[in-house]
């Protein structure tokens, strides 16, 4: 069991756009718990709503045509959806920090990287000129910038990828928040400078004791960072589990398909990867029924009438269908 | 995950930029090496230089109660040795009221230009970040005011309130009501152009996953559109800023020409023209001066504002 204390509660979480082809269900009514020091993983397709469910905790969604329906989020016992924007700005960037996907874009062109980074530290900590620069200074040695006096005076520009995404780093670990929400942020990056990235995290992440919600699409990364994995798919939780649990025993057939398109060094190099068939439903229709019933290859009746709650599988363990994948049989 | 070793101080120095390599130049560094390659726009500026040094620095060597000093006896004198442009029908030295005209008349310029920049931004800046119901009251008042011709507004405009501006003293000198009058109007009627560019640049540039960045570490919106947004789209509004220096000054000519601008004895560049067309023929020197001086600056503003939007994009390669 984990006895650490929860830093972040989401309750049933339901937001929506609202366009001009009619209601996008991005996010229907998702859950998850995060504790201290944590990492947990977010895993699932494009468009599955895992970025929309991190956005609308940090108060980024932009409304209209967003509309968070329902749900909770409670930050240290604070629930952060009920917040003022006023209250919510204090929140970002001090408490909550978030890294994005692509340091290419995500970086301001004009401004120097250093400027960037002391951003939070004038924001948050009324930092004076001078406090600042030299802790933007000790944030770039952190993060593995070489020569950070002079480099924190270069644009985005002269920076490559990586070294973007350590600023990038540096900037959301300024006021040492408790909690780093990591989107994709290896996705733009080429395998090397992504290990390098993930190791960096999780060293920081041990220094600092930082809890980190790392969302992916690719269960490789997960393997190795991760305690716990959420698993979504068309915006709800489908599977929950410890890391070693869900590689070992995956009891959602979303998972087992996942699972079965990685590509697995101790796995018999003759077997062809399995792609999932079909793509991933039309979010612009509520989802009847389990949403992955059309790409399920255990599907049978029930699937399509009604949408399975998460059922508890096993010890800290819970899946959402209404098949027993491990007998072979529908559940009773 | 064992084999990636941590990144001591050793394992990323390779990451380090070679020493040889030539330091990186800056936006700014970049953008006057390209505008000093752009020779039309050398030209432009180093006319304009001289322009200003002859507005300005004339007025050492002539007194303005010299230029506003009406002398029958002298009316409609060629230009001579003493009167090197020639006098006028009220016989004022020529030269002398092109001096003082052009102090004017780049002065009208600038602060048209700069009533049309805050205007033009601030509009353009809240339309396109809000977006929405701002964004559409915005807007159709921006096209309200350009519906209307602009020199009939302006003419409307410098009609109705001309008479009601008393003169005013700065810096020791007075300026004629008229000059505060012209600068506004020409202001009030050329923002809808800038504020529409601006706006534009608002509407892409939020989009920005920067923007996004800096909304997530807690910035508030003012930081986002001064810190963030406004120095992303400062080359258009450079550009447009310098190009409406020059059509303030064609403007204030314009009206100038038509009697309703500027009064006299205030010189400027425009008023000077009043009346001129009378002696087109017998009298050339008297609309010669001032529209050739005229046709040189918005020339050489035109050249710097072309050569300004050439160096200032980004997406230029030339170096």
């Amino acid at each position: 069991m984990n006895r650490r204390q929860v830093i972040l509660d989401l309750k049933d979480l339901r937001t929506r756009f609202h366009i001009a082809e009619g209601t996008v269900y991005a996010v229907n009514g998702v859950s998850l718990t995060l504790h201290e020091c944590e990492t947990i993983a977010i895993v699932g397709e494009s468009g599955c709503g895992k970025s929309v469910t991190m956005l609308s905790v940090m108060g980024l969604i932009p409304v209209p045509p967003g509309e968070i329906v329902s749900g909770q989020a409670f930050y240290r016992g604070r629930d952060l959806l009920a917040m003022s924007e006023a209250e919510m700005e204090h929140i970002r960037g001090k408490e909550l920090a978030m890294v994005f996907q692509d340091p290419m874009t995500a970086l301001n062109p004009v401004l120097t990287i250093g400027r960037q980074i002391s951003e939070p530290l004038r924001v948050h900590l009324n930092m004076d000129h001078a406090t600042a620069q030299q802790r933007v200074v000790e944030l770039l040695e952190q993060v593995g910038i070489p020569d950070p006096k002079n480099r924190m005076n270069d644009y985005p520009h002269q920076f490559s990828g990586g070294m973007r995404q350590r600023a990038m780093l540096a900037m959301a670990l300024a006021c040492a928040p408790s909690v780093l929400i990591a989107d994709e942020p290896t996705t733009a990056l080429d395998v090397t400078i992504q290990a390098q990235i993930i190791e960096l995290v999780t060293r920081l992440r041990d220094a600092l004791c930082m809890a980190v919600i790392w969302i992916t699409h690719d269960l490789g990364v997960v393997a190795g960072l991760a305690e716990r994995v959420i698993v979504m798919y068309a915006g709800l939780v489908v599977e929950e589990a410890s890391v070693d649990e869900l590689y070992d025993d995956p009891r959602h057939p979303y998972t087992l398909a996942l699972l079965a398109a990685l590509p697995r060094i101790d796995r018999r190099r003759d077997r062809r990867l399995k792609s999932i068939p079909g793509a991933p439903p039309n979010l612009l229709v509520m989802p009847h029924g389990c949403p992955f019933a059309p790409r399920c290859e255990f599907v049978f009746d029930r699937c399509r009438a009604e949408t399975p709650p998460l059922l508890p599988v096993a010890i800290e363990h819970r899946a959402r269908c209404w098949y027993d994948v491990v007998n072979g049989k529908p559940f009773e | 995950m064992e084999s990636i070793a941590p990144p001591s101080k050793g394992s990323i120095a390779n990451l380090s930029p070679d020493v040889l390599e030539t330091p990186p130049l800056s936006l700014g560094q970049l953008t006057w090496r390209r505008f000093r390659r752009h020779k039309m726009a050398n030209f432009g500026a180093i006319m304009l230089i001289l322009l200003v040094l002859y507005a300005f620095g004339g007025a050492f060597v002539f007194s303005e109660a010299y230029a506003n000093k009406t002398e029958t006896g002298a009316r409609l004198q060629a230009p001579s040795r003493e009167h090197p442009f020639g006098t006028d029908t009220v016989g004022r030295d020529i030269l002398a009221r092109t001096i003082y005209g052009g102090q004017i008349s780049i002065l009208i310029g600038l602060t048209a230009m700069l009533v049309e920049l805050v205007i033009g931004v601030t509009v353009g800046a809240i339309s396109g970040f809000f977006g929405g119901l701002i964004d559409s009251l915005l807007m159709r008042i921006t096209e309200a005011v350009i519906v209307i011709p602009q020199i009939f507004l302006l003419l409307v405009m410098a009609k109705y309130f001309a008479a009601s501006i008393p003169n005013i003293t700065i810096l020791g000198r007075t300026f004629s009501g008229s000059v505060v009058v012209i600068i506004l109007v020409i202001g009030v009627t050329t923002w809808p152009y800038l504020a529409r560019i601006v706006r534009s640049q608002f509407l892409s540039i939020k989009e920005n996953d920067f923007i996004l960045a800096a909304r997530a570490t807690g910035t508030s919106t003012s930081e986002i559109i001064f810190r963030h947004i406004l120095p992303n789209s400062i080359a258009p509004i450079i550009v447009s800023g310098t190009l409406s220096v020059a059509s303030a000054i064609t403007l204030e000519a314009y009206i100038s020409f038509l009697g309703l601008g500027v009064r006299p004895p205030t010189a400027t560049w425009g008023n000077m023209l009043e009346g001129a067309y009378n002696y087109i023929e017998t009298a050339w020197w008297l609309w010669f001066f001032p529209g050739a001086l005229i046709a040189l600056i918005v020339l050489s503003i035109n050249f710097v504002g072309d050569g300004l939007r050439d160096a200032l994009d980004p997406h230029s390669r030339a170096i």
